[in-house]
């Protein structure tokens, strides 16, 4: 019976350690996944010696998740209001090949070609969401179709070579770090150091600020006691990912551009009506519907949204690999989709986060990253992969019908 | 001594933290009709699904007697091999399969696993025949009306030769000559010796079919004795656990000027765009009234209320004038603007969504007014969330409950909830106290009550005639997708109401 979020705090308090228990117990569904992450990098940092861990590592473990996590982002609605989207890999490698053909063969300035990739990506998005929303052909159909399709287009644009978008600039938005400002020191990046301060002290100031605001409505709140260590316990975790990439080379643009996606589609599910009214969908598309909510338009939003973020990570998936190849993003989808899953996402819909799947972009990646290093062979990781998935299913499944 | 077939003793089931049952002992003769009663969380369902097998044995304490054998069940299939059979209120059928295939799934008759549909059609005719259901067995359950699926399920109970049959909620869907049928099915069945269990909310109906009541309040015994010495109102009162002055508590409205006028309103099938499902209705809805609307099953009462609201098909002819004016909204959208909201009589398929918490919920409706930019201001809608909760005393120990976890009657006002933070000029309520408890359905009325006299009209579709008779200040009746009746609540009773629904002139 006792399903109570992390925001609810309505209860009496009464013991501290009993709350702390309740508390635990009741967000057990979200470490679960964090929990899983660092359980992964421990076994693998044990079986690498200890190479797994190290800075220089991790951090191209983050820049490996980068497109997967963009992705992930937008695949998180559309798998919450009920969809699938098949289409994110073939897309994925699809518009990468478009920006690295018009840099390459049509000598476009990667300003203009950039943008001109972000639009055709838009245009997939309309595409897709135009059948699913406005035909109703179930997305599982018009996706796989996608797939096919821009599979195609993007044997047709390559034709069948490998094309390297030889422009500095278009490299930084998969290769390039942050640059160093005043203190030039090999393995300290002070400007992603300022960045990570920053970070720590608006995670601070908005968490106090919606504590005020609660008590402010007269709502009860966790103890001070309580809402300090979570504070601190969270600026050590956002400090530790930081200084990953603050004593490497720095925040790569990648993963910035990562983090402002996670930003804005974390606001835009939890803190916008139109986020709402993905879950509401999700949960009970006709009970939405008949409160008002336009459905059709929803879903048409969602699949626009998803065609950006597939563009975006098209571009930084090419720059990353400064190649663009007839099998770019092969598969792809099924690494997004298995992020959201382990991430939390329901397979019905109506539940999931973004930060869930970025968690499990994480692991995904890990795993990819982890087993490369042990030089196990591409079977190996297609099984483990595959293994993972099934368990995280099965734990997802198990955990809700005890609810 | 009695001869019971089934006996149930000081059987205790614990959930962490609550006690379902606590000492409870059920005893069933054979060949009666025990009904079961109590309000919702009482322990009734718990109850039965110990009987069942779904809470296996020793998961309780206590001991269980069936035919003068102990019982000790493992699981469902155990009930079933001896002799159980349970109907559960949501029926467990296949929608897209046959009758024939329905009632005998599971139980194939097959040879090396293939199937003998001949011989599986003759004895599907023949419980057919049994329950009184005049249908062909090939007819698939998706054609069928809720009265018949229900006949069906009991047809396959009747096929398993189940000695004690056990109905949840068997009428909350079926029409009153649908319930009278289904009444004479059970009393045939008593005549041959099966014993029934028959769980309702309905005490009318109780007092009508049953030989003796069991009374369960807070997972006790509370009483149980023959039927013929139990009063309606000694029953409710033993459910409650409290004197109930009046069910319908009544209040003297006095009708102002027309807000909501329907102009010669016609709406065609959504499936079949040749039939008219609603024939030329006119009415007015007026200020400070509960209008009732009464009607049997399929007679176009939830169509009316659908199509008004933007929510039925396309095809319509007709007007609509709100407040004097021509109103045209052809969306849901449209129509929570204009200030009409329309509560399904189906909530949980249309009213709720289960995952989501109850902020989520009972805002749902009123998002693209509250937050004008698209931003939603988390403070503010748990605040105007907890209004609503403290208004309609929902029970909840959070506004951020996920709603799926609240008692039927809390879901209900939820829904309430949500149409009422629109802010609705003309409030439809379609079977608003469906499958909820006598406490909380009178707690409804009182919203219903208060809302009139804030000036909200009230439109209330319901099949049960004594609510339609206690609450409304005018009944509407509808027969096949007409008008056929307006009646002041002075002037009707339930015969003239069944009079008309019946198509009587």
């Amino acid at each position: 019976m006792e399903n109570v979020n992390s925001k609810t705090v309505m209860q009496p308090q009464n013991s501290p350690g009993g709350n702390w228990r309740n508390w635990m117990r009741v967000n057990v569904r979200q470490y679960t996944m964090i929990i899983a992450l660092l359980l992964v990098w421990s076994i693998f940092t044990v079986l690498t010696k200890g190479i797994f861990i190290s800075t220089r590592n991790l951090s191209n473990l983050f820049l490996q998740s980068a497109t997967v996590a963009i992705v992930a982002c937008t695949m998180v609605l559309v798998m919450v209001a009920g969809h699938i989207d098949l289409s994110v890999g073939s897309a994925v490698g699809f518009t990468g090949a478009v920006v690295a053909t018009l840099i390459t063969k049509a000598s476009w300035p990667t300003l203009l070609a950039v943008p001109v990739t972000l639009l055709l990506g838009l245009v997939i998005g309309l595409f897709q969401g135009y059948w699913v929303a406005y035909v109703g052909v179930p997305a599982f159909i018009v996706t796989l179709a996608g797939m096919l399709i821009m599979r195609g287009g993007l044997l047709g644009v390559t034709g069948g070579n490998t094309i390297s978008p030889n422009s500095e600039l278009f490299r930084q938005f998969g290769q390039g770090y942050l640059p160093q400002l005043f203190v030039k020191v090999v393995g300290f990046n002070d400007f992603s150091a300022l960045i990570g301060i920053l970070a720590i002290v608006l995670y601070n100031v908005s968490a106090l600020r919606s504590r005020r605001g609660r008590i402010k409505h007269g709502f009860a709140v966790s103890s001070p006691r309580k809402q300090m260590l979570i504070q601190v316990s969270m600026s050590v975790v956002i400090a530790l990912v930081f200084s990953i990439m603050v004593f490497y080379h720095g925040i790569p643009y990648a993963i910035l551009i990562v983090m402002a996606m996670v930003l804005i589609f974390s606001f835009v599910s939890q803190n916008m009506t139109f986020g709402r009214y993905v879950y509401a969908i999700g949960g009970n598309k006709d009970a939405a519907r008949l409160s008002g909510i336009n459905v059709k338009k929803t879903n048409f939003l969602i699949f626009v949204l998803q065609g950006l973020a597939v563009a975006i990570a098209g571009i930084v998936y090419t720059s990353r690999l400064n190649a663009a190849t007839g099998g770019a993003g092969t598969g792809m989808e099924l690494d997004v989709i298995a992020a959201c899953i382990i991430g939390g996402t329901s397979t019905m819909g109506g539940e999931g986060s973004v930060f869930g799947a970025i968690i499990g972009a994480l692991v995904m990646a890990s795993l990819d990253n982890g087993m490369s290093l042990m030089n196990l062979g591409v079977v190996y990781q297609y099984v483990v992969k595959g293994v993972v998935l099934l368990i995280a299913v099965a734990v997802d499944v198990s955990t809700r019908k005890k609810q | 001594m009695d001869d019971y077939i089934l006996e149930m003793n000081h059987i205790t089931k614990e959930f962490p933290g609550v006690k379902a049952l606590n000492d409870v002992s059920f005893n069933v003769k054979r060949g009666e009709i025990h009904a079961l009663v109590g309000e919702n969380g009482a322990g009734k369902s718990t109850l039965m699904k110990v009987l069942a097998g779904v809470y296996p044995f020793g998961s309780y304490t206590g001991a269980m007697m069936f035919n003068g054998a102990e019982l000790q069940f493992t699981g469902t299939r155990d009930s079933e091999k001896a002799g159980i059979a349970i109907i559960f209120q949501e029926l467990a059928l296949v929608k897209q399969m046959s009758i024939r295939e329905n009632i005998y799934l599971g139980s194939e008759f097959q040879k090396n696993g293939i199937i003998d549909w001949d011989a599986t059609f003759i004895a599907a005719s023949k419980v057919l025949h049994e329950v009184h259901l005049n249908r062909n067995p090939l007819t698939k359950i998706i054609d069928l009306g809720v009265g018949e699926q229900q006949l069906v399920e009991i047809a396959k109970a009747v096929s398993k030769n189940a000695s004690l049959l056990i109905l949840d909620e068997p009428t909350a869907a079926l029409t009153e000559t649908e319930t009278e049928t289904l009444m004479q099915i059970l009393r045939d069945l008593r005549a041959k010796g099966v014993s029934c269990i028959y769980i309702s909310h309905k005490i009318s109906e109780v007092a009508q079919i049953a030989d003796r009541v069991t009374i369960l309040r807070d997972g006790r015994t509370i009483a149980t004795d023959d039927v013929k010495n139990m009063s309606e109102e000694r029953m409710i009162n033993l459910m409650v656990g409290r004197e109930i002055t009046q069910r319908f508590p009544r209040v003297e409205h006095t009708p102002g000027e027309t807000v909501l006028e329907v102009r010669d309103w016609t709406v065609y099938d959504r499936d079949l765009p040749t039939r008219k499902v609603i024939d030329g209705v006119s009415f007015n809805i007026r200020k400070g009234e509960i209008l009732g609307i009464a009607g049997l099953m399929g007679a176009g009462r939830t169509e009316l209320a659908m199509s008004i609201f933007g929510s039925y098909g396309v095809g319509r002819t007709g007007e609509l004038l709100l407040d004097g004016k021509k109103m045209v909204a052809n969306s849901p959208s449209a129509c929570i603007e204009k200030g009409v909201a329309y509560l399904s009589e189906d909530r949980k398929r249309y009213g709720f969504i289960a995952m989501m918490d109850l902020c989520g919920n009972i805002t749902l409706a009123s998002m693209a007014k509250l937050w004008k930019n698209g931003v939603i201001d988390g403070n503010e809608e748990i605040r105007r969330t907890e209004q609503y909760v403290g208004d309609l005393s929902i029970k909840t120990p959070s506004v951020e409950q996920k709603v799926g976890n609240l008692s039927g009657g809390n879901q209900q006002k939820v829904v309430v909830g949500k149409w009422l933070m629109t802010h609705p000029k003309v409030l439809f309520l379609d079977e608003p106290t469906r499958g909820i408890d006598v406490g909380a359905k009178i707690e409804i009325y009182n919203i219903m009550n208060q809302l009139v006299e804030q000036g909200v009209c009230i439109v209330m579709i319901s099949s049960e005639l004594p609510e339609i008779l206690g609450i409304s200040d005018r009944i509407l009746v509808m027969h096949m997708g007409r008008l056929v009746g307006d009646l002041s609540w002075k002037e009707a009773t339930q015969e003239k109401v069944m009079y008309l629904a019946t198509g009587g002139k």
